[in-house]
């Protein structure tokens, strides 16, 4: 059995009749990195809320390690929050901020300035301890921020966008501090961003939040190259999606016809005659000047984009759809306005439900009573 | 040169037609005429009270008097009560106004100001009607059978207290409610997820974060409670004169002006020392609306 630490089951958010979070189980693992995805009010910082304590969820239960914590107030639970506005203490310096949670504990004086200085160290900020917020970069505010949640030892630190006040270069070395941070300490980090590319690079699982809902919860790797839902193709990387119905199913390889044509993937559990949306990466499109076999599309060449290592191609459909291909600089490619036939290998195309899952799940129970 | 010297003027005329009305109004309204008391405060009087221009420091002198310095005392014990009980009740009400949503916000925050418009010595009447021995309470007691003879509220310290909170409240709410105002609400936030609870959260971030306010509507409420004779005169009926009382009398019944000035001299240094301890105290001048 998997050693979860945190538990959410069918947790719910509504403030009057904004349902910000819808039905959300999530189970995180001892000492993973899990970062919840999605843009500005999709609720994901809502669920960081509910397990900090800030927020009480509608419905549903939070557990921490086994124990329910809903009725728990925020310093009762054994998690601690680093804030996106970092929310130091102004009036204290660098020390008594980072003591803070420890002073309130009443721990010994000479235990508390040891435990400071080895969080001035974990952070690197030693000789900054006199200092007052006011007189510290966005960086060193953000150390502060993390050394002041983790002196209290928590189970599983929390992180509201710690990151986005933060320029660019900066953000990228912090990531890799953080991730490394994670790693020498083993605590389990819940963190919360709107930067797909931060996600992918730090988070050992993603969550992918829209509308309330969660779309996925993977490794990078699985929601990149296996997204579950339309909306998580779309929103992490590029992607093309086409839209049909399945005409033939043998052997997992599955047939689509479009509006224009047809084409083939590749997975389990799907029947003829449903909707689905096939999901292909650019880097994942090949051209052909003859049609191969389970696929009948075609397009015109319309555009080459050079950007570096790789080219752009832009291949118009007859429907006027247009396809986005990646190749690598220096590949032969058909010339620009040249008729081309589109393809993949069966296995680069994920097959997408047309309708959401939960949706048919629903309908289902009401049908069958 | 001649460019040079045409820059100077004109970067002097400006300030001198934006500046120069109110030197002036300042200059005549307030400049001249505290100079005046405070020259008059080394005069001396004849045996008619005619201000006799003559230096001397018998106004000083007389300051020391004992019953002189009784009142000083109880003036300064009036204010210093009135400004605690106005921090008692203030800050929890300036907090709520600052919780409430805005209409709510708006309609309290309206019920200080409204009294604040209204003439103060008409609102202290109001209280000596409403306390008198004839007054709304004594009668409702007396029909309630609860006293058999008018109880004496008025005309004590604490009527004098009363009078000055009711006056003074609003200055002392204001520079709080802004001072709250300010408070970054993810701070509380931060210090309950550190382990704090309410009482810690309040001594701890709250109040050392909102703490200029509370200099700020103590300078406001503890100085003019020196001053506010008028209270004194009207709810405390004798028995309970501040700084401002002893001032009136010279310049009134007394008609000992050079007194008065000495007095009014005393008032005013002990304003900036206490302004000056605010200062020390990290105090902004702004919050005091300067």
């Amino acid at each position: 059995m998997d050693d979860y630490i945190v538990e959410l089951s069918n947790v719910n958010k509504k403030y009057g009749n904004n349902h910000v979070v819808k039905d959300v189980n999530i189970k995180v693992k001892r000492g993973e990195f899990l970062t919840l995805l999605g843009s500005s009010g999709c609720g994901k910082t809502t669920t960081l809320r509910m397990i900090a304590g800030f927020e009480e969820p509608t419905n549903g239960s939070i557990l921490v390690e086994g124990e329910p914590v809903e009725e728990k107030e925020p310093y009762e639970r054994n998690v601690n929050t680093v804030f996106q506005s970092y929310a130091l203490f102004p009036h204290m310096t660098v020390y008594d901020n980072i003591a803070y949670g420890l002073k309130i504990k009443k721990i010994a004086k000479d235990e508390i300035k040891k435990q400071v200085e080895a969080m001035l160290e974990l952070v690197q900020l030693v000789g900054f301890d006199k200092r007052f917020p006011k007189q510290l970069s966005g960086g060193q505010k953000q150390r502060v921020a993390i050394a002041r949640a983790l002196i209290n030892k928590p189970k599983v630190l929390l992180l509201d966008e710690p990151l986005g006040a933060l320029d660019l270069k900066l953000r990228k070395q912090m990531q890799l501090e953080l991730k490394e941070l994670q790693r020498k300490l083993g605590i389990t980090f819940i963190y919360v961003t709107h930067d797909q590319e931060e996600a992918l690079t730090m988070s050992d699982r993603i969550g992918i939040m829209h509308d309330g809902i969660l779309e996925q919860l993977a490794t990078p790797v699985e929601i990149y190259e296996a997204p579950a839902t339309r909306f998580v193709a779309t929103f992490i990387g590029e992607t093309n999606i086409f839209d049909g119905s399945i005409v033939e199913v043998k052997d997992k390889n599955v047939v689509v016809n479009l509006e224009n044509g047809s084409v083939t993937g590749y997975g389990d559990n799907f029947k003829e005659g449903e909707l689905v949306s096939v999901s292909v990466r650019p880097e994942k499109v090949l051209f052909s000047e003859a049609p191969i076999e389970g696929f009948e599309l075609f397009g015109t060449v319309k555009e080459y984009i050079y950007i570096g290592s790789v080219l752009k191609v832009i291949v118009q459909t007859t429907n006027g759809h247009n396809v986005k291909v990646e190749r690598l600089a220096g590949e032969l490619l058909p010339e620009k306005g040249k008729m081309v036939y589109l393809h993949w290998k069966k296995t680069d195309a994920v097959l997408i439900h047309g309708m959401d899952q939960t949706f048919i799940k629903a309908v289902n129970e009401i049908v069958m009573g | 040169m001649g460019s040079k010297r045409h820059n100077i003027r004109s970067n002097i005329l400006p300030k001198v037609f934006m500046v120069g009305p109110i030197t002036l109004w300042l200059g005549f309204l307030i400049v001249i005429p505290l100079l005046y008391v405070l020259v008059m405060s080394f005069c001396g009087t004849d045996e008619y009270y005619n201000i006799v221009y003559k230096f001397t420091l018998e106004n000083y002198k007389r300051l020391f008097a004992f019953n002189y310095l009784e009142i000083y005392a109880q003036s300064l014990l009036i204010a210093f009560f009135t400004t605690v009980i106005c921090i008692l009740l203030g800050y929890p009400f300036a907090y709520l106004i600052t919780r409430k949503f805005t209409r709510k916000k708006a309609i309290l925050y309206m019920m200080v100001i409204i009294p604040f418009w209204t003439n103060s010595l008409i609102r202290i009447y109001g209280w000596r009607t409403f306390l008198g021995a004839t007054g709304f309470l004594n009668n409702l007691l007396m029909d309630l059978h609860l006293v058999t003879k008018p109880v004496e509220f008025l005309f004590n310290r604490g009527t004098t207290i009363l009078g000055m909170v009711y006056c003074l409240f609003p200055f002392m709410v204001i520079p709080l409610y802004s001072a709250i105002e300010k408070l970054d609400q993810n701070l509380l936030e931060a210090s309950a997820d550190l382990g704090a609870k309410g009482r810690n959260t309040f001594f701890k971030v709250i109040l050392p974060l909102t703490i200029s306010g509370v200099f700020a509507g103590s300078i406001m409420v503890f100085i003019p409670c020196l001053g506010y004779f008028f209270v004194s005169d009207i709810l405390g009926g004798g028995n309970a004169d501040v700084i401002g009382n002893l001032i009136k009398r010279q310049f009134q019944s007394g008609n000992d002006w050079p007194l008065g000035s000495a007095l009014s001299i005393i008032l005013i240094l002990i304003t900036l020392l206490l302004v000056r301890i605010y200062q020390k105290l990290g105090g902004s001048m702004e919050s005091l609306g300067m």
